[in-house]
């Protein structure tokens, strides 16, 4: 062999046709896209149509639709990662590509783009939702739909690194699911996606400080209801330094985490 | 490839303790043994899949405790059975996997000699098990190996299916690993083979020398006796002779390799 070694392809081309092929598989799974993707929509009509009045001079539809795109971001993202990468981990998945000279940083390059297209569908359908049902008002400048998107970047970035993070508790692809959404159901309750942030009691909405998602619902927030919704933060206004901040911590810790515990091969392999 | 007093523990157990192993480039090489004996550590260990406790191992030049992209691009995996690679067609598969390397033979190649130009396009969920099994060494030499492991690949074959698959195993080029459990797949298919019990080689060598076997003698039963010999053809003339003809219930056997490696097996416990 005398021949002159060929470029290795880039970790970029490479993550790119991850990307490609995640999304590939993930929109061959039918049932897994019908309810990826009506589970934010299914709450969000029912939410909607049970609460139908106003708070503090909010419409309650519109605090909901906020606070379930949230929770839509983090169910494509850190539900949705956390149950799939377990499920390939032990079908021996992650072990096959290991054994191959792709780079690692491109198989988490290749979810994080999937994810992000899952997303943005995601939101564009609950947004239509919430515009033609309950009148939400989309950001009629430029700055709020900056916003809208550095939180939903930052939120969906946070959510795949824990989801990622979190794939590796679950002992077998058959737990993993229930592994999963316990803590992913808790996080909605304590940061206001269900139930107003101001209406929890404080231990509670201190748990909820500490995560991301109500970080990300409150970004949300400050974008579709404006400062008539001000009100309703606990501080009595929008933080948004510290939303980019929380959500900047969670996604330097998520990455430390993921980075640390791993792991390619299945438990029962060791 | 070389391995070197390589050692392997799992808490308080012994998995390898102590094996050398020296595999030629070009060659096919098989490691046989009972489930449990140290044949899949050993080849995770040389896959760099895991890592060891002892000894010195060299494949292709590199230790592969540090794989680097380079070498991962020089080896072939094709991993015991897996259900991992599934809602995408057989093509789609090959095609990305192709992808990672810098230098891949084309996929279209790559599936018509694995014999799946007629699934091409059907997703790997349908593929039946001898397929399925196929697509799993499309995708490990799709990068145009210079080495190629196999682990148990033929398990819960029917024996047709077995033939097909070592008919493609032996058209491939490259130094082949191997384990196995079934000798038969040994014997076809290797240049040499050593057969490892609790974790040491207890035999090497070509399948049909092994553990002296051709210097063993070998067994002519009839229907009125039998007698082991190292001239088989003399006692069957005589045979013939005694007979006036065709000799009753004639059978001529040199010890199997099965033979052979049970013995060593046997030997080691």
């Amino acid at each position: 062999m005398t021949t002159v070694a060929a470029p290795m392809p880039s970790t970029l081309s490479i993550g790119l046709s991850r990307a490609a092929y995640e999304l590939k598989v993930f929109f061959r799974e039918k049932d897994q896209v019908v309810f990826t993707f009506a589970f934010p929509i299914v709450f969000l009509v029912l939410l909607g149509s049970i609460f139908a009045g106003t708070m503090e001079g909010v419409s309650v539809s519109q605090l909901y639709t906020a606070g379930l795109i949230g929770a839509g971001v983090l169910s494509v993202s850190m539900q949705n990662l956390g149950i799939t990468i377990a499920i390939e981990r032990e079908q021996g998945m992650l072990k096959r590509l290991s054994g191959t000279p792709m780079p690692r940083t491109a198989y988490f390059l290749g979810k994080i783009l999937s994810v992000l297209v899952i997303g943005v569908v995601e939101v564009a359908l609950l947004l239509a939702v919430g515009v033609t049902m309950y009148d939400l008002r989309l950001p009629s400048d430029a700055a709020g739909w900056l916003t809208f998107a550095w939180v939903f970047v930052l939120g969906l970035t946070a959510g795949c690194l824990l989801g990622i993070a979190l794939s590796s508790l679950a002992r077998s692809d058959k737990s993993a699911s229930a592994v999963i959404t316990l803590p992913f159901i808790v996080l909605q309750f304590v940061s206001g996606v269900y139930i107003p942030f101001n209406q929890l009691p404080d231990w509670l909405a201190t748990v909820g400080y500490v995560f991301p998602l109500s970080w990300m619902c409150q970004g949300f927030r400050s974008v579709f209801l404006g400062e008539a919704g001000a009100v309703l933060e606990r501080s009595g206004g929008y933080e948004l330094d510290r939303v980019a901040l929380v959500l900047g911590l969670w996604i330097i810790g998520g990455l430390v985490l993921c980075l640390t515990t791993f792991r390619w091969k299945s438990r029962r392999e060791g | 490839m070389s391995v070197r007093g390589l050692t392997k523990r799992y808490g308080q157990v012994e998995a390898v303790r102590g094996i050398d192993l020296e595999i030629r480039a070009g060659e096919t090489f098989a490691i046989l043994g009972p489930n449990g004996a140290g044949k899949s550590t050993t080849v995770e260990i040389l896959e760099g899949h895991r890592g060891r406790d002892g000894g010195e191992v060299r494949v292709l030049g590199v230790d592969p405790r540090r794989p680097t992209r380079r070498w991962r691009a020089r080896i072939g995996i094709v991993p015991q059975e897996a259900q991992d690679v599934a809602e995408v067609t057989v093509r789609e598969a090959v095609r990305h996997f192709a992808g990672f390397y810098p230098d891949p033979l084309d996929p279209d190649e790559v599936i018509e000699q694995a014999g799946l130009t007629e699934s091409a396009d059907r997703r790997v969920s349908r593929l039946s098990g001898g397929q399925r099994r196929r697509l799993d060494v499309a995708l490990a030499v799709v990068g145009r190996p210079e080495l190629l492991f196999l682990d148990e690949p033929t398990t819960g074959f029917d024996p047709e299916a077995r033939r097909r698959f070592w008919d493609l195993i032996k058209r491939l080029p490259g130094t082949k690993v191997l384990t196995t459990h079934y000798l038969e797949e040994a014997e076809v298919l290797a240049d040499r083979v050593a057969v490892i019990a609790k974790g040491r080689v207890v035999g090497e060598g070509d399948p049909a020398t092994l553990g002296g076997r051709a210097q063993a003698k070998t067994l002519v039963r009839w229907a009125d006796g039998e007698v082991r010999t190292d001239s088989p053809t003399a006692t069957v003339a005589e045979l013939t002779a005694r007979y006036g003809g065709d000799i009753p219930g004639l059978t001529v056997t040199r010890p199997t390799l099965e033979d052979t490696y049970l013995r060593l097996i046997e030997e080691a416990v």
